[in-house]
């Protein structure tokens, strides 16, 4: 299982912040968790796809699409940071 | 080096005698604070609502101080970054570095500044007359970061 947070704009239009999901065979790293998430359809499949600004982050750290991903991880996808 | 995310307001005088306090090595303390503006992007603005990634924004802002220490001769820093409701007027950040002298302190406050803007977990909700939109990063912060990226 990993851990999969959404934040800010994303978090509302996906109507969640946090859940669960058993990795299945063959997703491996932040790109394919993308992809079988924006495989969902609807709201997923827009604030997901491969052209969205979406950022990604695993254990705390900013993630590119290749970094890996693995059970008990934590996962987040967020929109460009916009602090300060 | 002191990282805080914290809903409660802050007093930056108190924060910056706390930060040099007992080290008469320090010669210099520069400082920034960040408020709350009622017009963004031609459109007043009644509140805004900050929120963060708790754990990784913390890391995220540690990483950034560690960095500055590496560029720049420097003796502590401090962050503070206020996260939920707040209404223009309102301080939103602080940012102090405590060095031997200002050069260095001006320079890795800046610095720290420009890459929270473009690297920290935060995002900006905006309340205006039209109702509630998310802010969207600005190309400029992320030019003013990468003025950082042409200087070793």
């Amino acid at each position: 299982m990993v851990t999969v947070l959404y934040f800010a704009r994303l978090r509302e239009a996906l109507g969640t912040g946090r859940e669960q999901i058993e990795l299945p065979p063959g997703v491996r790293d932040l790109d394919a968790l993308r992809a079988l998430l924006a495989s969902r359809g609807g709201a997923w499949a827009r604030e997901l796809a491969p052209a969205s600004t979406v950022r990604g982050a695993v254990n705390e750290a900013m993630a590119r699409g290749d970094t890996r991903v693995a059970d008990g991880d934590e996962v987040a996808f967020f929109p460009p940071v916009t602090g300060g | 080096m002191t990282v805080r995310i914290q809903t409660a307001d802050f007093d930056a005088g108190a924060e910056i005698a706390a930060l040099r306090a007992g080290n008469p090595k320090i010669g210099a303390v520069a400082s920034f604070v960040g408020l709350v503006r009622d017009v963004n992007e031609g459109e007043r603005v009644s509140q805004m609502t900050l929120e963060h990634y708790p754990g990784m924004t913390e890391k995220a802002i540690e990483e950034i101080v560690a960095e500055a220490r590496t560029r720049w001769d420097i003796c502590d820093a401090l962050v503070v970054h206020r996260v939920g409701a707040l209404k223009p007027g309102d301080q939103i950040v602080l940012v102090a570095v405590a060095g031997a002298h200002r050069g260095d302190a001006f320079a890795a406050c800046q610095f720290v500044m420009d890459y929270l803007k473009t690297r920290a977990p935060f995002w900006k909700k905006e309340h205006t007359g039209e109702g509630a939109r998310w802010v969207e990063a600005r190309a400029s912060d992320e030019i003013a970061a990468g003025r950082w990226r042409s200087k070793g």
